[in-house]
């Protein structure tokens, strides 16, 4: 992806960056589970200027009191490496590691979504849930909710073929990933 | 669960966790334990309803002096002072909602030019938390983004261990500003005390150590450089005064030209013949232009700032860049470097003189004559020469008198500043030959950070010589705290370049904005003789370049807080100047000015 930036800029004080390459990065931050990690994390973001595409965290250790964060972010390959650094100064947080830049990756995503119709649409939308073996959690005469895991492009496919079929409703959790192999994170 | 019985848990949880022998006392009896602990012995505040246990418990000892500030921001600004000019970490102590809200401009000012300190806020009882309670505000929320990290303590059995992270945290790697926000009912509660020496601080301990193959290749780097360059920033201040003393004496060794930002003044004496003066936006010619050209860039605890670099695509185009920094996010941030070192300033010097003499390299002179050629033919452009006047006070010429009185003065000489062109004036024309002798601000550019800073600077002082560098505007901004110094009889000096306008505005109006001077100038200014007589002080006046010697003696004999009021030229402006956007030699001087095209917008 290529952002353009005030290249028509006439100031005095010099235009800003110009052409930029941008990239997307899943990163994986270990943070102390504490009240207030969540806000410094965003607060960060926000308050730089870096973008957020996805947020995920929950507790992973109960013993050691720690969350893990999955971010999905885009930005310059020097902005990313800013976001690491960035990440790794606050205090709270223990470990940060750029999966995308690691190499090979896992990252699943959930979500469940209302699908609501009869007759023909309701066929086709049972028969394309069975394609991308996405699972029914609730069933009314008239609507269904499915539930379908993958890479996030597999549940935006999923989305977009659910929409004529009647979808009224998303609820995605954004990505949760880990690094291949043997080595941790 | 009810909080109550959460609380009752936590209890049991910290009586199981600490011995019995830990002493049990309230929390605001626990926070001057822990302050005395860990060695302060000046904390500077403004009580105020939500930190009246802690102004109790301060009232019943004798170990902690507390400087009564006039203004939040205030004794912000003055223990930054008192950190800058002793090393020490700095302390303040205010109430909830506007004590803090007041504090935040402080901190945010510690913030950006690394500043260890460590601010206690009142806040409401915690049970109020969330009610929009009377000088409630979400402190921890707003001083997030401007400290480097904060605590809200909501159980009296983390207090110590908080009070003691805090320090830690404030002082080690890159120092900056804490805040721990206690409600006033921790300060009521009991609990166990928990001493510095057992307190659990390993949890952040970032890299100091510099990486050793690393430095070997910088210094070989460094010895083969034929256009080489240190560029030493306040990294090496906060790395302590040995630093300084390693820095010299490395900068000694290989010969190589020097050349600072304006928080890394003092580093390197500024009377040696390897010095080059401040660099960037209003630095000399000869540091810019070195920068420009040099083939070798030995960056060391600066961080490329834009007021440094100027346009980053120019910016040093043909050189080999090494850079020293304690904070990883400062690597690559603004310039992308060749030799990026993590670590301490100090030790990675240190580091390096070793490494020069083990491996017993020799500076190739041959080249480097050819280079301190090119570098003296900078220098005779005489880029801070200015136009005298026999009638009117020119400030650069009010400033090389006062360095001219300074120079023969016995006692170590500390000067703060507020923040504009008598900053940059400063800067240029006043000799720096120690370190933690210069406070200014630098990342920030808080106006209104000179008078308390000097207050916090004499405190941490006693016997030094203050002086405040100030101008008309930036002084009114923390005018209140006149008060303080009279109250603690501080002899603090200022010394007002008073030109009516806010002269940094007034020449980015003149030279990038048509001249359209919009609410640059002070129509009304205070008498600031008068103002300093009622305040308790004593005020002086220079109209004409001859009064000017005789005010600045009189001045450096006063044994109260003086204000001397310089009347200075109106239209002065300071230069060099690298306009914003533009790059190291493409730096205008005060005779290009006459030709700087004002039509630019």
């Amino acid at each position: 992806m290529v952002i353009k930036n005030n290249l028509k800029s006439k100031s005095v004080y010099g235009p800003g960056p110009g052409e930029q390459l941008i990239e997307r990065h899943t990163l994986s931050v270990l943070v102390d589970n504490e009240p207030g990690v969540l806000a410094r994390v965003i607060g960060l973001f926000s308050g730089r200027g870096y973008n957020i595409e996805s947020l995920t965290v929950a507790e992973v250790s109960k013993k050691l009191n720690q969350s893990r964060m999955t971010i999905v972010t885009i930005g310059t390959p020097a902005v990313i490496d800013q976001i690491r650094h960035q990440l790794e100064r606050l205090v709270p947080v223990h470990k940060v590691s750029d999966l995308t830049e690691q190499g090979p990756h896992v990252e699943r995503e959930l979500a469940l979504i209302k699908v609501v119709g009869t007759g023909e649409k309701r066929i086709e939308a049972m028969r394309i849930a069975d394609i991308f073996r996405a699972r029914v959690v609730d069933s009314t005469v008239e609507s269904f909710i499915f539930e379908v895991t993958g890479s996030p492009d597999k549940v935006d496919a999923f989305i977009e073929l659910m929409i004529p079929l009647g979808m009224v409703n998303i609820s995605r959790t954004g990505s949760a990933a880990i690094s291949r192999g043997k080595e941790k994170m | 669960m009810t909080t109550a019985a959460l609380n009752t848990k936590a209890k049991e949880k910290a009586e199981k966790a600490t011995p019995k022998e830990f002493k049990k006392m309230a929390g605001a009896e626990m926070v001057i334990q822990a302050l005395i602990e860990q060695g302060v012995d000046t904390i500077f505040g403004y009580p105020g309803g939500a930190v009246l246990p802690i102004y109790d418990a301060l009232f019943k000892q004798k170990k902690i002096k507390h400087i009564l500030c006039r203004h939040e921001q205030g004794a912000a600004h003055a223990a930054e002072g008192y950190a800058r000019s002793t090393g020490k970490i700095g302390c303040i102590l205010v109430t909830s909602g506007p004590g803090a809200t007041n504090a935040v401009t402080g901190l945010t000012d510690a913030l950006l030019d690394s500043i260890p300190l460590v601010c206690i806020t009142g806040q409401v009882p915690t049970f109020l938390i969330g009610n929009d309670a009377f000088q409630e505000a979400d402190t921890t929320g707003i001083t997030r983004p401007c400290t480097k990290h904060n605590y809200l303590v909501k159980n009296v059995d983390d207090l110590p261990n908080i009070m003691h992270e805090a320090f830690h945290v404030a002082g080690t790697g890159r120092p900056g500003p804490i805040v721990i926000d206690l409600p006033k009912d921790i300060q009521f509660a009991e609990g166990n005390y928990i001493p510095k020496a057992q307190a659990i601080t390993h949890m952040y301990q970032p890299q100091t150590e510099p990486d050793m193959e690393r430095i070997e290749a910088a210094v070989d780097l460094i010895a083969n450089a034929k256009k080489p360059i240190f560029y030493t920033g306040g990294g090496v201040i906060n790395a302590g005064p040995q630093a300084s003393k390693n820095l010299t004496e490395f900068v000694k060794t290989t010969g190589y030209p020097i050349t600072s930002t304006l928080m890394g003044l003092g580093a390197f004496p500024a009377h040696d013949e390897q010095w080059l003066g401040m660099l960037g936006m209003h630095g000399t010619y000869e540091a810019n232009w070195a920068m420009h050209d040099c083939d070798v860039m030995i960056c060391i605890g600066a961080r490329f700032d834009d007021r440094v670099t100027g346009d980053t695509k120019k910016f040093s185009p043909h050189s080999k860049k090494i850079h020293i920094d304690i904070d990883p996010s400062s690597i690559n941030k603004n310039i992308q470097v060749d030799l990026p070192i993590i670590g301490d300033a100090g030790k990675a010097i240190e580091a390096m003189m070793k490494v020069w003499k083990k491996k017993g390299y020799k500076t190739n002179h041959e080249e480097l004559n050819k280079w301190w050629s090119q570098i003296d033919e900078w220098r005779a452009v005489n880029c801070l020469a200015y136009k005298n006047s026999d009638t009117i006070i020119k400030p650069q010429y009010a400033l090389e008198r006062l360095r001219h009185h300074l120079s023969k003065q016995k006692q170590d000489v500390f000067i703060t500043t507020e923040v504009g062109q008598h900053q940059m004036w400063a800067a240029q024309f006043l000799p720096f030959d120690k370190p933690n002798r210069w406070m200014t601000s630098g990342g920030l550019g808080t106006m209104g950070y000179g008078l308390p800073a000097a207050i916090g600077t004499q405190l941490g002082n006693p016997d030094g010589l203050v002086i405040d560098v100030a101008g008309e505007a930036s002084i009114l901004m923390n005018i209140q705290e006149m008060s303080t110094a009279v109250q603690y009889n501080l002899p603090v000096k200022i010394f007002i370049l008073n030109n009516q306008w806010m002269g940094m505005v007034r020449q980015w109006q003149e030279l990038l904005h048509g001249e359209r001077y919009s609410q640059s100038y002070t129509e009304s200014l205070p008498d600031f003789v008068k103002l300093a007589e009622a305040y308790g002080g004593i005020g002086l006046r220079a109209t004409t370049p001859a009064e000017l010697d005789d005010v600045i003696e009189k001045m450096l004999k006063t044994d109260k807080v003086t204000i001397v009021d310089v009347n200075v030229c109106q239209s002065e402006n300071c230069f060099p100047m690298i306009p914003s956007g533009k790059a190291h030699n493409e730096m205008i001087l005060a005779a290009d000015a006459e030709q700087f095209d004002k039509k630019l917008v």
